[in-house]
């Protein structure tokens, strides 16, 4: 009893570890509902391709909603950072090494990405605007630019799938996953370029001091000013910071698709808003899980996909998708942002909403 | 250091403070000696808060000149960082620590123990951190530990913590601007015990609170602010508690002008 109780105080300092169970949970019902699809790696393989930008960007919007913040504008700047980028490839292509022009393009993507975020951040920590304003405006100002400079048109980059940028963002690993059947199968690199970002964002935000200034800014930022943190600035930064990852995640859309559309990233806002509550990010500010938004991710990616693999009509899709964020958001606030430790003396009562959570999935195939 | 060739922790000089067209503070003189406790009171939105901000660098003040052990300060420089680096610290009712963060986070925000790049050193960080809880603050068992977070502490606890942070930090002045409102008896006891401390280690103190009778027994002098101006400095020993009240109460009335006692 007295073992059971500290390995349950020991798996509640593991950050995510309820919402990583939520996934597994998801993952093991596909495979019983639909193992012809779940114990390919293919379905695998597409997930890591699809989830990366969403996931890209859900990362970044962790750090601004856990400083208290939002931003509504990350699609608008995946779209705007899509357009630089091909612009720039087919303006400088033609008369340099195409190697050279895609990382030229990647740079000034990024850049612009920045911009946007730093606009962002002067109008919310200079003139305070309050940022759900601010960024809704910077979401449709810069998607109209967007569509104003492409003319409305999408764009292909025809030469790129030679390009060693593309290959090293968005390429594929071969070699790994075997699948002698159906021919090769690689590894989606923009897989391991989130994961990587993760990494390093769950050490800014846990191990230095802007992603503690970031925490105590979402906290109370009263506190945080009147202990040394320059709250102004940490947003400025922040938003800035967002701009950058978002175009990431444009630059990363626009390469796997060998193709620009201005509406590049326009229906993300709500699912990457979901994977980051599910990940048990806090709207209230104060604290963010980066591991919690990276399993959140990959939940909200592999939903449809795996609900439509289980041969149930798709017009279930959305009904599962409402029903397993609004268990994992629940799972997450009864656990107190998945702090167990806390409630490792109400063991039981925290063993049925698990449970209930589990049964989601499955159920919604027992109903046809 | 020679006591005489500084002899005040702190010196406002001809302090005035515009918040827009409110004018918060006006032609505001004081000082706190080296080792001297001030007890600073007034009815709400006298300006209390508003001094304490300006010492402490969080506002800066619309015109006048501040001197921090002597020297005088660059209020345009002047911030809480700068603040922290001569020795001030402050210790608020409710905004001087973030409720969702650990302890030994709190402990350090805004000076952190980095590296060049500016990452953190945990393991020194929390080290420290247990070090102050032990020794300055006397918390033991109660299973709080510097990985706990301040929602868990009970409110005495949490001005503990704050007012263990300042004196770790060696100030030279602490600041607590209401630390007891909404605190149980017990735990009023246990701040003015702090601010004893403060007393016996020789540093200066600037105490606010409306509770007159903790303030008549800590502090060495009362300052007595009215709308935004100084209306009485008086030494403990020139006044008895129910003096003090009275006196205050009739400013509270409005029977009093304003002028020196
Ligand atoms: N940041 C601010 N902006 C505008 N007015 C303020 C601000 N802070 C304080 N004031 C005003 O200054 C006056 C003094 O407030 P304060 O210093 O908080 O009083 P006290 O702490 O004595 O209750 C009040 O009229 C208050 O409304
Ligand atoms: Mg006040």
């Amino acid at each position: 009893m007295k073992r059971a109780r500290s390995l349950i105080r020991l798996l509640g300092k593991i950050e995510g570890l309820p919402v990583a169970v939520v996934f597994v949970i998801l993952i093991i019902a596909f495979i019983i509902t639909a193992p012809d699809v779940f114990l390919k790696w293919r379905i695998y393989m597409s997930f890591l391709q699809t989830v990366a930008p969403p996931l890209i960007l859900g990362l970044g919007l962790t750090l601004v909603i856990t400083a208290g913040e939002i931003d509504l504008s990350f699609p608008a700047t995946v779209a705007f950072a899509g357009y630089v980028f091909t612009w720039s490839f087919r303006t400088f292509g033609d008369n340099m090494d195409p190697t050279l022009a895609a990382l030229i393009g990647l740079g000034l993507a990024l850049i612009a990405g920045g911009f946007v975020g730093y606009i962002n951040g002067l109008l919310v920590a200079r003139i305070g605007v309050p940022a759900i304003m601010a960024t809704l405006a910077a979401q449709f100002f810069w998607y109209g630019v967007t569509v104003l400079l492409a003319g409305g048109l999408q764009a292909a980059l025809k030469t790129i799938e030679d390009n060693r940028v593309h290959s090293v963002l968005t390429g594929r690993i071969y070699g790994i996953i075997p699948d002698p059947a159906r021919g090769r199968i690689g590894i989606p690199t923009q897989a391991l370029w989130a994961l990587g970002l993760a990494v390093v964002l769950w050490i800014i935000l846990n191990r230095h001091k802007f992603g503690e200034a970031v925490m105590f800014i979402g906290d109370n930022p009263n506190v945080a000013r009147v202990m040394g943190v320059n709250v102004e600035t940490t947003k400025i930064q922040l938003f800035t910071l967002m701009g950058v990852i978002a175009a990431f995640a444009g630059v990363i859309l626009t390469l796997e698709m060998r193709v620009f559309y201005p509406t590049q990233g326009q229906g993300m806002l709500l699912p990457v808003m979901a994977a980051v509550f599910i990940g048990g990010t806090s709207m209230a500010g104060g604290v963010g899980s980066i591991v919690g938004t990276f399993f959140g991710s990959y939940i909200i990616g592999s939903l449809e996909a795996g609900v439509v693999a289980t041969g149930i009509s798709g017009f279930w899709v959305q009904l599962v998708q409402g029903a397993v964020m609004g268990g994992s958001v629940v799972l997450n606030t009864i656990l107190g942002r998945g702090d167990i430790a806390v409630l490792s003396d109400r063991v039981r009562q925290w063993g049925i909403p698990m449970r209930a959570a589990s049964r989601e999935a499955p159920s919604s195939d027992l109903g046809t | 250091m020679a006591e005489e060739s500084a002899p005040c922790a702190l010196q406002m000089v001809n302090i005035e403070k515009y918040f827009g067209l409110v004018h918060a503070l006006s032609n505001i003189n004081m000082e706190v000696g080296r080792n001297e406790i001030v007890g600073l009171i007034g009815d709400n939105g006298a300006g209390k808060s508003t001094m304490v901000k300006i010492l402490t660098g969080v506002h800066r003040p619309t015109s006048g000149e501040l001197y921090v052990a002597g020297r005088k300060v660059d209020l345009d420089r002047y911030n809480v960082k700068t603040a922290h680096s001569y020795g001030i610290e402050t210790v608020y009712q409710d905004k001087s620590l973030g409720e969702k963060q650990t302890l030994w986070r709190n402990f350090f925000v805004g000076r952190q123990i980095t590296n060049r790049l500016g990452f953190i050193k945990v393991g020194e960080e929390k080290r420290i951190a247990r070090e102050i809880m032990l020794n300055t603050i006397g918390f033991r068992g109660r299973g709080i530990t510097v990985d706990s977070t301040v929602s868990k502490l009970s409110g005495g606890e949490r001005q503990g913590v704050a007012i263990g942070r300042a004196m770790h930090f060696e100030a030279e002045l602490i600041v607590l601007d209401e630390p007891t409102v909404a605190l149980s008896l017990k735990e009023v006891h246990k701040v003015l015990n702090f601010v004893h401390k403060i007393k016996e280690a020789g540093k200066a103190c600037i105490y606010i609170s409306h509770a007159l009778h903790d303030v008549y027994e800590v502090a060495d002098r009362f300052i007595v602010l009215d709308r935004g101006e100084i209306v009485a400095s008086i030494e403990k020993g020139n006044t008895t508690l129910k003096e003090l009240d009275t006196f205050l109460l009739e400013y509270a009335h409005g029977l009093k002008d304003k002028r020196e006692s």
